[in-house]
């Protein structure tokens, strides 16, 4: 009986603590609430919202409601980190793999760009570049054509738009493709297992995603042609782009200072994980006649991503969250459009920070649960 | 002599192999050194996509000649085996000395050789050089944000005073030793807090928070002779008791008036900023995260389920969001949780947030070190009759904390690069200024340099911490 109350009591008072100050909290918040005349709600969610956001990836203008709003900054915080995450991952690994390189310039190089990098906060790269790299960028009107198509100028990047015809027919030959490659995969497995035998998988499925969406454009009547971006004179000394997609400044210093830092810290992840590989492994796989390629994609990598993938999942997340530092160069992403403008329009505090919060922690908990899932299924199994 | 086969480098013409392609390779280093420094273009003759090519392909067939295994120089074999094992690494060290001549005139041009430190107006500023002289003048906005100039010996003093005071463990004798754990702990930051409450505001800015300063150094400091079995309640309730009790029972007025030296004026937190704030900030974040890290790793580690499912919501909220939210919560939603009269300043509100928020990254790196622990320790530890506080004061933490280090500085790492974000709530660390500075009509179009500027102090801070978590982790390595 004293024993069981001894373990009852700490978390009793504990709880009551915590109940206490939330308790304090929401009883103050009430208060000052009815004192200001604010009322509590999520009604204004579909009210109009009547502000303009200047890069949105679905239609929105003023007379669209606050959770179109949300949405589209929720879009755009989406754009930024999947773009900065899948350059952070390519630059991180050539990097990571760099710093192995028995080349000493090349690794005194790749440790020089981690150290420089990861050193100097994010925010003051961010501001570097939008405000000093990208505003040294020359006018519209004096630009010079990149390969002919692009047009990088202070107003942002221009590039050809893509006008699709018969779009579904690609889409479905790019489906077909990887649905054969699988099977195909899971055929030459079989046939290893059975007969022994390897069958080229790499060369097929090459051919294959080439070859069906060439296909498709043959016979399947899919025609694609390119949008250039054309200058055109607005007033006399104002110039503008006209076609083609155009990517805005904002987004351009944003996803090359959020890949350019988190690429460090994944460079240094992949590093740990290729050096965490035991010499051991390389070797014997080597004895048992494997040849290097083999030897990389059956025991080396294996062994590292295990290694790798917990810690890069973390900077994936804080790539994400650090994406959020846009609010400082207003790019209209979810803190700006939402926690920012609606915020300051609506005067609802409590409701706008905390649904910014909960989506940061629900976009969080998702990709955390995802990889670990990821990371249960290549765990070492042990017995 | 034997006949040379210059497909395949070999040893027998070693000599004549390698005068060629030292030649070759000379030749191509030249031509970009010559390019690049005064601008001489020695084969312009030839059609330009060539004349741009031919460094590094004349550069890579003399590398290519002087690839020769065992060749009994010392030197050339050390080259072949650093830079020039194979034509792709021969091509990416190429690449890279190339780029580093090609890079090395710019820079030095825009850092020193164009570069402006005179006078003291924009006019000195033609060149194409980076502009000093605006670093120069804005110094003290950068360095002390609005803090009055004539004020501004509080700040020096005070930092100068914190810095002595900190280095103390370097010179105490083996008889001092013990005690500093508790110096570094309690005593430092309680004078830290006094030199900062008394010197840099000097006047009624922190009270809130000094209340609730000193009782959590009272009530830590009698907490070392509370035994075991209470520790647990007392911690709960009686920091906030006292706290309550300080808040409610000593006079306003009177605390204004402590606070006042003779002779000091009060300087609001909205004029601090620029480097200073980001020290002070920094250093505040530090001393508190700590403390309530571990709490929640310890409380994530409990064997009572219900204080365990609490420090997981916790870590795992703070974890969750960014701290740009975080900031405005604290700006605009936190108030609103407050009773009216109840003001705390905007300062101590973001140190709060941030403390918190980095206290969730901290629980998490201890909690990596107490699961590293082997089970051993524990049972060690309570085979001996030490009860819970006991055992992880003396036994759990020291190694745990010993295990993390590289860990914990990472944190705090990430903690000094967060402070900028402080602009959320409208207080000027030192980018910040900067951003300030920029938009000054007088001075526009100098925004790289100082980026530039704050870019390479920032780059020193965390770049010494980085190696001094490195000499730590070092030093405390003992062998498992």
């Amino acid at each position: 009986m004293n024993l069981k109350l001894q373990k009852i009591i700490p978390q009793l008072i504990t709880v009551l603590v915590v109940i206490l100050v939330f308790g304090f909290f929401t009883y103050n918040a009430q208060i000052n609430m009815e004192n200001r005349g604010i009322d509590f709600g999520y009604g204004f969610l579909s009210q109009e919202s009547s502000f303009d956001v200047q890069f949105s990836l679905i239609e929105y203008d003023g007379s669209h409601s606050y959770f179109r709003a949300y949405l589209v900054g929720l879009l755009n915080t989406i754009l930024v980190s999947v773009i900065g995450i899948i350059f952070a991952t390519i630059l991180g690994v050539i990097v990571g793999v760099a710093r192995l390189s028995p080349n000493y310039l090349i690794n005194q190089f790749a440790a020089f760009y981690v150290e420089f990098f990861r050193n100097i906060p994010l925010l003051l790269q961010i501001f570097f570049w939008y405000f000093a790299a990208l505003r040294a960028l020359p006018l519209p009107q004096d630009a010079e054509a990149i390969f002919g198509v692009f047009f990088l100028t202070i107003k942002g990047l221009y590039v050809p738009a893509f006008i699709w015809q018969n779009f579904n027919i690609f889409f479905y030959s790019i489906i077909a493709a990887i649905i054969s490659i699988v099977i195909i995969r899971f055929y030459a497995q079989k046939v290893q297992e059975i007969q022994g035998k390897q069958l080229p998988v790499f060369w097929i499925s090459i051919g294959l995603i080439f070859t069906l969406p060439l296909l498709s454009f043959l016979i399947g009547g899919v025609d694609l042609s390119f949008e250039i971006p054309k200058l055109k004179q607005l007033a006399t000394t104002s110039f503008i782009y006209e076609g083609g997609l155009s990517l805005p400044p904002e987004l351009i210093a944003l996803t090359l200072s959020l890949s350019l830092y988190t690429a460090t810290f994944i460079a240094e992840c992949v590093r740990a994980g290729i050096q965490g590989v035991g010499k051991g492994q390389k070797e014997a796989a080597a004895s048992i006649g494997l040849n290097p390629n083999q030897v990389l994609k059956l025991v080396v990598m294996p062994q590292a991503l295990r290694i790798i993938i917990p810690p890069t999942t973390n900077q994936y997340l804080n790539l994400t969250k650090n994406s959020s530092l846009a609010a400082a160069i207003a790019y209209p992403d979810l803190v700006l459009v939402f926690a920012g403008t609606a915020l300051m329009q609506t005067g609802k505090a409590i409701e706008i920070v905390s649904i910014t919060m909960l989506t940061y922690l629900s976009l969080s908990i998702s990709i955390s649960i995802l990889m670990n899932w990821y990371n249960k299924k290549i765990a070492i199994k042990e017995k | 002599m034997s006949k040379i086969n210059f497909l395949k480098p070999d040893k027998e013409n070693l000599n004549t192999l390698l005068y060629m392609g030292s030649f070759l390779f000379l030749i191509s280093v030249v031509d970009v050194f010559l390019n690049s420094f005064f601008n001489l273009n020695l084969i312009s003759f030839l059609p330009s996509s060539l004349s741009f090519m031919l460094p590094i392909i004349l550069g890579f067939i003399g590398l290519y000649f002087i690839r020769i295994e065992h060749s009994g120089y010392k030197f050339l074999d050390k080259i072949n085996k650093n830079i020039n094992t194979n034509n792709f690494n021969a091509i990416l060290s190429l690449l890279i000395i190339f780029i580093i001549i090609k890079a090395t005139p710019a820079i030095l041009s825009w850092f020193v050789v164009d570069a402006s430190f005179a006078g003291d107006s924009k006019d000195v500023c033609s060149g194409t050089g980076a502009c000093w002289t605006y670093i120069k003048v804005w110094f003290r906005r950068f360095m002390y944000g609005m803090y009055p100039n004539a004020e501004q010996w509080r700040i020096n003093l005070s930092f100068v005073a914190l810095a002595l005071l900190g280095s103390v463990g370097y010179f105490a004798t083996e008889k001092f030793k013990k005690y500093l754990t508790l110096y570094y702990v309690v005593i430092y930051p309680f004078i830290a807090f006094l030199f900062i409450f008394f010197f840099i505001s000097g006047g009624p800015v922190f009270f809130d928070f000094s209340y609730g300063i000193i009782a959590a150094v009272i009530s830590v400091i009698i907490g070392f002779f509370i035994p075991s079995r209470f520790k647990f309640y007392y911690f709960i309730f009686v920091p906030i008791t006292l706290y309550i009790a300080l808040k409610y029972f000593i006079f306003y007025e009177e605390l204004i008036e402590l606070g006042k030296l003779e002779g000091l004026n009060w300087v609001e937190t909205g004029a601090w900023g620029g480097l200073s704030l980001t020290f002070i900030i920094s250093f505040f974040c530090l001393i508190f995260c700590f403390p309530i890290g571990m709490a929640f790793a310890l409380g994530r580690r409990s064997e009572f389920p219900l204080i365990r499912y609490i420090s997981v919501g916790f870590i795992e909220f703070w974890r969750g969001v960014p701290l740009i939210t975080v900031l405005f919560m604290s700006a605009v939603m936190f108030p609103m949780f407050l009773p009216a009269d109840f003001f705390i300043d905007k300062l101590v509100r973001c140190i709060i947030a941030i403390s918190l928020f980095e206290a969730a990254y901290v629980a998490e790196v201890i909690r990596g070190g107490l699961q590293a622990l082997p089970r051993g320790q524990y049972e060690a530890a309570k085979s001996l009759g030490m009860g819970y506080w006991r055992m992880h004061i003396f036994v759990i933490l020291p190694q745990a904390l010993k295990l993390v280090i590289p860990g914990i500085a990472n944190t705090f790492l990430a903690l000094v690069k967060d402070t900028p974000l402080i602009f959320v709530v409208g207080l000027l660390e030192i980018v910040g200024m900067l951003n300030l500075a920029k938009t000054n009509p007088k001075w526009l179009g100098f925004a790289m340099e100082g980026y530039v500027f704050a870019a390479i102090i920032f780059w020193i801070i965390c770049y010494a911490m980085s190696k001094y978590s490195y000499n730590l982790e070092q030093k405390y390595k003992t062998e498992r």
